[in-house]
């Protein structure tokens, strides 16, 4: 259905583009909002997958159905006691103060219940909603720890937080109009049975308005829904218009497309405008409608009643209470309408809740896994490793090789070679599909997860830093680790003397991802992190972004550091790593085919020797086409 | 709380503070303001105002009519008319009830509808006034104002004020008629039991104003807590790798489970303000109704009164009751109209520091020759710290400057200051012998274009964004750009080629693939001058290599100049600037400068020559 509107919208706006403010070129935002806002009304799978995070509150739900059923039948009571203080108190002819005493007794406690019973449902309706709420989005936030990276490689993190936050959001209010609705439809019935119960004929005669509602209604509610969506998704629009253009001003300004902006920006607006006035009209249209069915009952109860009441076969006191209970008629109908398209969104919402949820956990621990002790040697072994994260394209080809503990081992090779493949596996980010990856000796699928994280720190390409504090940053998760390891580490990465110029030094507050922070800080407070964390097996991603001289100088210096004592796996790009290291693994297509230290691969003549006679800086400077020169050449000696 | 969220919390009370020490002076004046934009539509206003009045004013008839009919029915049944009148008059009754309902509910929708016009009015021309207002505002504000902030205002504080009109101007017209007139005829027909029907006023009204305006000071404080919760949940998706690294899910989950435990603990904490209340505010009404049943069912057996005129009370009460609990909103209206107004007419009426000078003429470009002349600079921000002092050079048509240094030299500030991005505090940059702050804004930035650090991707094609300066250009010259950039092959690969959506909701480009549309973007604008704003960081060697040869008809035209850390993008250059604090400490060829054996020599071995040597230089060194 949003399909259908973002197609209305395109042409409505093609037909004012055409004049020379509107370049053929020349957009602002996005023309659609990407997702269904309104699924099917109910959808039992999805209604038994939320009601299992219900489950733990069943108790309380059900004490606020009750509350609900109580609230409503004090909602039908009161103008029944009104009813009866006007018929026996004060109109039998006779003076009888003790019935309207009574009456208003009975009055007190109706309004005593009532509170009570509407305070217990909004009370326990209210937290179990929210503890619900937040109970999916942990559920959620829980699985995605878990997940398969390939899974989150592919999905855009702000895609998911609109699951994590929007998403979540509509199922909280689906489950507080859920019980409402419990309430309403208890209060229509009730108000129909208690009218058809006082005089059939009479509630019957009032009650035949309601068929020319439910028409109206149904010829009233597609089209209406139509026009909120439109009003939704121009706003939505029209707001990512606007968000692009305050994220993007630099390259607005520096290109001089304001004047241009502005007029599509006003297109956007302005259908905006259009949309919701039409919405208006849609919502405010039935206001009259419902207002003349009551005014058309209420005349109804007037004649008829009326006359009824002169001729003695109805009570002026049920004259009144039908008069009450009208007015009070509509409400629960109107706002059933409103719950209707909540149910709708909530459906739309939780269909995608519960793709997330049911997303595959590929990597999991076996249920005999072992733990890795800390004790283990530290070799790692690739044993005719075969692996791709599409099987069909394997990046990894019968790769065998053994890095003996304390020994550092350099990877090295051209773009897509699969280097971080490799590393990835040792950490058991993905499954091998043939062969075997051990660490200490250990398969590592027979191993728990959390055991073989303890023993494999690794160090990014990209450093990804936490908003606190730079010591909250370098201990991360070990929580046992002191100020002064943290000291010591940063002192021994040579990160100490650029925390302390902080202003707060190691509780300097860091900026989102370590915005106040340059690259190259924040390689090194990464590579503190990292020797906290004292693990065996140390796996390093160079990074191949240019750092400035000196921070560059104190990374290598930094590097010798973090190996000591350490089995390093290393993907370099500078030479000067390559060269440190005790041996060197080339890799290429996926395979293994060449292995030695820098003199030895240099005395070979093969692939290695010949990138680095090319004389470049890093191999990843080193030209497409000269690689492929070198390839050839190295296949064929 | 953790000591993080105290510390986001704390940033963003400060960022609330202003609205907080916003006077009550203020907050009238700004809602003064936002009644004379509502002015500004004056018949649809006028339209909304007078359907409240009519509205209201049969909506009070109601009860009175229903009464009066009830009367009648206990007068007939008491034997006072004959049948055939009773008969009649209970029609007009109802006739009557049935036109005035039916006319209620017409002038009502024409009250909502004309104040929900009026605010969309307004809400369009707020939108665009915010939008044109934000694309002016120069660098130096955006510096300064987070987006998320400009996002706010935008979008949540407009419709605070969009709001206003339908839900707190019209609702006060409305609420002061019905319990104004409301009140008045029930006292004037019966004053003590009218004081009784309208005891529950007072009360209802305190509280349902307070309760509104408590629940939106925890609504701002729970946003902050909602606010740190996603950032935590925001860092971990995006960092997951790092998280996986570490093995440290179950410390995330600790992590989640703190800011979820805050978020939740008020969140229940509204649940219980606003329950209180509700169930409190019902109360109070009910009871009222119970004493006017009491005292007035005494009055109609005394004989002082009809029933009718105990069900006219009883009916104006149900009445009542709605809008006597809307004061509430309405007075919430009014408090998030102000602040958020406050906020909105801030931006709006922010000072632009870049603009044309009042007698600004279009640049003339003759020779295309760029000079800086003695050029100082500060931010506005810390003007005691100067980011440029007294930088001179001259480039001319054809000539390619390097810029190197170390970070925060002030590199990318030469770079800023000749399209004005900023402005100079001392000195100036001339073109073709025009003060930059003489020439329009519009005519400069066509003839100088910076290829930016931060490649901003607009969520469109390729081929669009590749044209986003030049939003006429052909199909042909965009392809050649983007061969220029080296992108050309990739975009092939892709299954749309250059139809390829990307962006925020399109597919996904590398950081050097993002810098290699950015470049083929700016070429694009064929400027005077080209400027590569370290631009050129995620692209390998190679690639930017390739990028240079192809480009080099394209540098024949004008004046290039080449920011960078990595040196083999600006070896090249005709001359290269060596800046440091601020200042231009060597300057030559880059033969000139390796023979020099100064500063840019020593980068140059520290980039070049193998690492192991000049480590254990340094390692003598130091």
């Amino acid at each position: 259905m949003a399909q259908e509107h973002a197609g209305e919208l395109d042409t409505e706006s093609s037909n004012m583009r055409e004049d020379d403010r509107r370049p053929p070129r020349a957009v602002v935002g996005s023309h659609r909002i990407e997702e269904e806002i309104f699924g099917k009304a109910f959808d039992k799978n999805i209604v038994k997958r939320i009601w299992a995070f219900v489950e733990p509150y069943r108790g309380k739900v059900f004490i606020a159905v009750a509350a609900v059923l109580v609230f409503t039948a004090m909602q039908l009571v009161i103008p029944l006691i009104i009813r009866y203080a006007i018929d026996h108190g004060i109109t039998r002819g006779s003076v009888d103060h003790a019935s309207l005493l009574a009456a208003c007794g009975v009055f007190l406690l109706a309004i005593l219940i009532n509170y009570g019973a509407s305070y217990t449902q909004e009370v326990v309706v209210g937290k179990v909603a929210e503890h619900v709420l937040f109970d999916i989005r942990r559920a959620m936030f829980g699985h995605l720890q878990k997940v398969s990276l390939s899974f989150m490689d592919k999905t855009e993190v702000g895609r998911l937080m609109s699951r994590l936050q929007g998403d979540v959001n509509s199922m909280q209010e689906f489950l507080e109009t859920c019980v409402l609705s419990i309430g309403d439809i208890a209060l229509l019935f009730g108000i129909v049975f208690v009218m058809l119960w006082f005089d059939f004929r009479l509630g019957l005669l009032t009650l035949s308005v309601l068929p020319v509602l439910f028409i109206v209604r149904l010829f009233w509610l597609p089209r209406a829904r139509n026009a909120f969506m439109a009003a939704h998704e121009t706003n939505s629009v029209a707001n990512g218009a606007l968000a692009e253009a305050i994220h993007g001003v630099r390259a607005v300004q520096s290109m001089g497309r304001q004047q241009v902006n502005f007029t599509l920006y006003d297109d956007k607006a302005h259908a905006n405008l259009r949309t919701h006035l039409t919405a208006a009209r849609y919502a405010q249209v039935m206001v009259p409608i419902v207002d003349l069915l009551t005014g058309f009952a209420m005349a109804i109860v007037i004649v008829v009643g009326g006359s009824m009441a002169v001729s003695e076969s109805l009570d002026i006191g049920v004259m009144i209470a039908f008069l009450f209970y009208i007015q009070r008629f509509f409400d629960p109908i109107r706002s059933l309408t409103l719950q209707y398209s909540v149910m709708q969104r909530a459906m739309a919402s939780g269909k995608r809740l519960t793709d997330v949820l049911d997303v595959k956990v590929d990597v999991q621990d076996k249920p005999d896994a072992k733990v890795l002790s800390s004790d283990m040697d530290g070799s790692v072994e690739f044993r005719n490793v075969s692996f791709g994260y599409n099987p069909k394209h394997p990046v990894l080809r019968n790769v065998s090789f053994r890095v003996n503990p304390g020994e550092t081992v350099a990877l090295v090779g051209p773009t897509g070679s699969g280097k971080s493949s490799s590393m990835a596996l040792i950490h058991r980010f993905y499954d091998v599909q043939q062969g075997q990856v051990l660490v200490g000796g250990h398969d590592v699928r027979d191993l728990t997860q959390e055991s073989l994280g303890r023993q494999i720190a690794m160090v990014l390409q990209e450093p990804f830093l936490f908003t606190g504090t730079v010591f909250e940053n370098i201990r991360y998760h070990k929580a046992e680790a002191t100020r002064e390891d943290v000291v010591k580490a940063a002192k021994a990465v040579g990160a100490h003397d650029f925390i302390v110029s902080l202003a707060g030094g190691y509780d300097a507050m860091l900026e989102e991802r370590g915005g106040n922070l340059s690259l190259g800080q924040r390689q090194l407070i990464s590579f503190a992190r990292a020797l906290v964390a004292d693990a065996k097996i140390l796996v390093l991603d160079e990074a191949t972004a240019n750092i400035d001289s000196y921070t560059e100088m104190l990374i290598q210096k930094a590097l010798v550091k973090l190996l000591e004592g350490r089995t390093g796996l290393v993907i370099a790009h500078r030479l000067a790593t390559i060269r440190g290291a005790d041996r060197i693994l080339v890799l290429q297509n996926g395979q293994l085919i060449e292995t030695g230290n820098h003199d030895q691969l240099m005395a070979t003549g093969g692939l290695y020797s010949k990138l680095y006679n090319l004389n470049y800086a890093s191999f990843d400077d080193i030209p497409d086409d000269e690689l492929l020169v070198s390839a050839q050449n190295g296949s064929q000696t | 709380m953790s000591s993080e969220a105290i510390g986001s919390a704390t940033k963003r009370r400060d960022a609330l503070a202003h609205v907080k020490a916003a006077n009550w002076g203020k907050g009238l004046s700004t809602l003064a303001r936002i009644t004379r934009m509502n002015l500004r539509h004056p018949w649809q206003a006028a339209f909304a105002i007078g359907s409240t009045i009519i509205a209201a004013s049969l909506q009070l008839l109601i009860p009175q009519l229903l009464g009066h009919a009830v009367d009648q029915t206990q007068t007939a049944f008491a034997g006072g008319t004959a049948g055939q009148a009773a008969e009649q008059a209970l029609w007009t009754s109802a006739l009557l009830l049935l036109v005035v309902s039916t006319l209620r509910g017409l002038f009502t929708m024409s009250q909502n509808y004309f104040a929900e016009a009026v605010g969309h009015h307004i809400g369009y021309e707020l939108r665009l006034a915010c939008y044109e207002k934000i694309q002016r505002l120069s660098f130096s504000f955006h510096d300064q104002v987070h987006s998320g902030d400009l996002i706010t205002i935008g979008m949540l504080d407009l419709e605070g004020v969009r709001m206003y009109f339908s839900t707190g101007l019209v609702r006060a017209v409305l609420l002061s008629m019905l319990i104004g007139i409301g009140a008045y005829l029930l006292l004037s027909t019966d004053l003590v039991l009218g004081l009784l029907a309208l005891s529950f006023v007072p009360f209802v009204a305190w509280r349902s104003s307070v309760t509104r305006l408590r629940l939106r000071a925890t609504w701002l404080d729970l946003q902050e807590r909602l606010s740190v919760l996603s950032r935590v949940m925001e860092e971990n998706l995006s960092g997951i790798r790092v998280v996986r690294a570490f093995a440290s899910q179950a410390y995330e989950m600790v992590k989640f489970d703190r800011a979820s435990a805050d978020a939740l603990e008020l969140a229940h904490e509204r649940v219980n303000i606003r329950v209180r209340n509700t169930s409190a505010m019902t109360f109070s009404f009910f009871l009222a109704m119970m004493l006017v049943l009491l005292f007035g069912g005494r009055k109609v057996i005394a004989g002082e009164i009809s029933v009718g005129t105990l069900t006219t009370f009883l009916t104006f009460m149900t009445i009542l009751q709605m809008p006597v609990r809307q004061i509430g909103l309405m007075v919430n209206s009014f408090a998030r109209a102000s602040t958020c107004g406050s906020r909105l007419f801030d931006l709006l009426d922010m000072d632009v520091a870049i603009k044309d000078a009042p007698d600004a003429k279009p640049l003339e470009i003759t020779e295309g020759t760029l000079r800086f002349e003695n050029v100082s600079f500060a931010y506005p921000a810390a003007e005691t710290r100067p980011i440029l002092r007294n930088v001179s050079f001259e480039a001319r048509k054809g000539e390619t400057i390097g810029i190197v240094g170390p970070p925060g030299s002030g590199k990318s500030t030469i770079a800023h200051l000749i399209p004005r991005f900023y402005d100079v505090t001392a000195g100036r940059v001339m073109l073709d012998g025009q003060d930059v702050r003489k020439v329009t804004l519009g005519s400069l930035r066509k003839e100088v274009a910076v290829v930016q650090q931060d490649a901003f991707l607009f969520t469109t094609t390729i081929e669009n964004n590749i044209a986003y300066g030049d939003p006429w250009a052909h199909e042909q010259r965009i392809e050649r750009a983007s061969g220029y950039a080296q992108l050309h092959n990739y975009v092939l690969g892709l299954p749309a080629g250059y139809k390829t959506v990307v962006g925020e909701r399109g597919v996904s480009l590398s950081g050097g693939q993002r810098q290699r549309l950015t470049i083929a973007r700016t070429m694009m604008l064929r400027p005077s001058v080209i400027v590569f704003d370290d631009s050129t960081a995620a692209i390998d060697a190679a690639t930017e290599q390739r990028i240079r040869s192809a480009m080099r008809q394209f540098a024949k035209d004008r004046v290039t100049i080449v920011i960078a850390h990595r040196l083999s993008s600006l070896m090249h250059a005709d001359q290269i600037l060596f800046v440091e604090n601020g200042e231009i400490v060597e300057r030559g060829t880059h033969e000139e400068l390796l023979a020099k054996g100064g500063r840019y020599k020593a980068l140059y071995d520290l980039q070049v020559r193998p690492g192991d040597d000049v480590l254990s230089e340094y390692g003598e060194a130091g």
